[in-house]
């Protein structure tokens, strides 16, 4: 028999493992399916002319459907960051790393995405970023193509550009 | 509203990092067995229970409406489920007025909890959602980039953050119920780690395990009760949707909107001049600043120098937070309830050492979400 436990239980852990199937829909799959081509699409809201990255059905906004998928840029400009110092359970990524809010050329939106390949402290609102994605082959129309973001070297957006984008 | 709402009772439990004295039904027993007792009421004078927490994965244990619903009190009564993220308390409590106002329900019992230490909380608010590259860092790298914007807007010096975070923890100091008491001074708050630049460990909210109730009540019931209740003049909630062109995090159109519709059913023109207190939902220092400004407590921009002239200090102008708030203890599901029952505490007279004089009008408020979903209520000392 084993020996009872020293300290009294307070606690039990208690360890849940259950993979769930997600169906991306039409309009997510077609995006997915792009990004396999190194190409990032946005859908053109049909009332306010605004692009949505990733595409939306419609624009939850003028309530319009979103049906025009247009090519955006892979580069564009961070509006807002953070660096991270801290570790999430289950995120391989090294400390500190940097998650921009990127409003790429043509877009309407902006989208999440590591800045790498530059020091976390030289990131800036403003500075000009492009795409780094997966070698020909490996891409498998999944966000893991884009690998992360890197600057471009290009000037800075002035100020005004970005202060109000979020 | 159609009719009177009032509060005619406010329950809480001891906050901590983890309450391992109790189970998830015991500390949702203990807030509720607090707010009956205050309110002089029982179980059965009950007619109905909503309740709420934060997402399901805090605690991994699903469907608390289920498991739940005897420790509520809601066998063989109305009992629904709020979810509205970590604004959840204050949408349980407005979901409750609702009942009240409708005229449909004399006595509702509004409960709000989360047992953070049951689960990871960085974790639980790190979004995996499908398709999506998982890179927010917990709900601080979130609101991070926001932080970052709106100094970068305002040219908000940096030791107001610090500041901010200072000035709720001499707050908590005089709250018993309250989970991180310790007074700190600006300096300690500016030499801890940066987790999120520009966020700071100690501008960060803890990850607490709590409780709160509320008894709501019609008129009637609230003339009959034991002591002065705190009247409901206005409560709202708002959403606004996650990908909107133009959408601005920093001083969000969801919470202007909740806050314009609050302060015109309740008659209050400037609320700056009309409100003497406000408990307002801040988890990480720098959205003092902002939902000051948000709130219409002061002009766009202005936020900081309100906080730097310190006129949102206990004894100040506008007291943010006398209880020490989310910056002090965060039981997520829980905090926006908190909120709100702080305020009405508030209105009552009854916040013990955190009591601020000449209380007539207080708000409660509460956010959650992408900064998404928006909760308020004004209370007062007159119907």
């Amino acid at each position: 028999m084993a020996e009872p436990p020293r300290e009294p239980i307070k606690y039990v852990d208690a360890l849940v493992r259950l993979p769930y199937h997600y169906v991306a829909g039409d309009c997510r799959a077609r995006y997915l399916r792009a990004l396999k081509d190194k190409k990032i699409l946005g859908a053109r809201c049909s009332e306010t002319g605004k692009v949505f990255v990733p595409p939306l059905v419609n624009s939850p906004e003028s309530l319009a459907p979103a049906d025009e998928f247009v090519e955006v840029a892979d580069r564009g400009v961070v509006t807002t960051f953070c660096i991270v110092n801290i570790p999430v359970i289950g995120r391989a990524l090294e400390l500190p790393y940097v998650v921009a809010s990127i409003a790429l050329d043509g877009a309407d939106i902006s989208i999440h995405a590591l800045i790498q390949e530059c020091k976390p402290e030289e990131v800036r609102m403003g500075m000009r970023v492009e795409a780094v994605w997966k070698p020909d082959g490996e891409r498998e129309g999944s966000h893991e193509d884009i690998l992360h973001f890197r600057p471009t070297g290009e000037p800075d957006m002035p100020r005004e550009g970005f202060i109000n984008r979020l | 509203m159609k009719r009177p709402v009032a509060v005619v009772g406010v329950g809480q439990t001891r906050h901590a990092s983890r309450r391992a004295d109790v189970s998830i039904a015991e500390l949702v027993r203990e807030a509720v067995d607090r707010a009956l007792l205050d309110a002089g009421l029982e179980h059965r004078d009950i007619d109905a229970v909503v309740v709420g927490k934060a997402p399901d994965q805090l605690e991994g244990v699903m469907q608390p409406e289920q498991f739940l619903a005897g420790a509520l009190g809601a066998h063989l009564k109305p009992l629904i489920r709020v979810h509205t993220a970590g604004s959840v308390g204050a949408s349980t409590a407005i979901t409750g007025v609702t009942h009240v106002a409708s005229g449909l329900f004399e006595r509702v019992l509004a409960v709000a909890f989360e047992k953070q230490s049951e689960g990871n909380a960085m974790w639980a608010l790190s979004p995996k959602m499908p398709f999506t590259a998982p890179l927010v860092a917990g709900a601080g790298g979130f609101f991070a980039p926001y932080c970052r914007a709106y100094i970068a807007r305002t040219g908000a010096p940096p030791h107001i953050g610090p500041t901010i975070a200072a000035n709720a923890r001499a707050n908590a100091a005089r709250n018993d119920y309250a989970h991180l008491r310790e007074p700190m001074t600006v300096e300690d708050v500016t030499n801890s780690p940066v987790l999120w630049d520009p966020i700071r460990y100690l501008e960060t909210c803890p990850s607490s395990d709590g409780a709160c109730a509320l008894v709501l009540a019609s008129e009637e019931t609230a003339r009959k009760g034991p002591r002065r209740p705190a009247w409901v003049k206005s409560a709202a909630s708002y959403a606004e949707a996650m990908w909107v062109p133009g959408r601005d995090q920093v001083n969000p159109l969801a919470g202007r909107v909740c806050a314009k519709h609050v302060y015109e059913r309740a008659g209050i023109r400037d609320p700056w001049r009309e409100i003497q207190t406000a408990e307002i939902y801040v988890p990480f220092s720098w959205f003092e600043a902002m939902w000051l400004e948000n709130l219409g407590f002061c002009d766009v921009g202005q936020g900081w120098r309100v906080v730097d002239r310190g006129e949102q200090r206990f004894g100040a102008h506008l007291p943010i937070n006398p209880s020490g708030g989310v910056l002090c203890t965060n039981p997520i599901g829980a905090s926006g309830m908190l909120r709100l029952g702080e305020a009405a505490l508030q209105v009552m007279g009854r916040a013990g050492d955190h009591q601020v004089d000449g209380v007539k009008n207080a708000l409660g408020h509460a956010y959650g979400g992408g900064a998404q979903y928006f909760a308020m209520w004004v209370v007062s000392t007159e119907r």
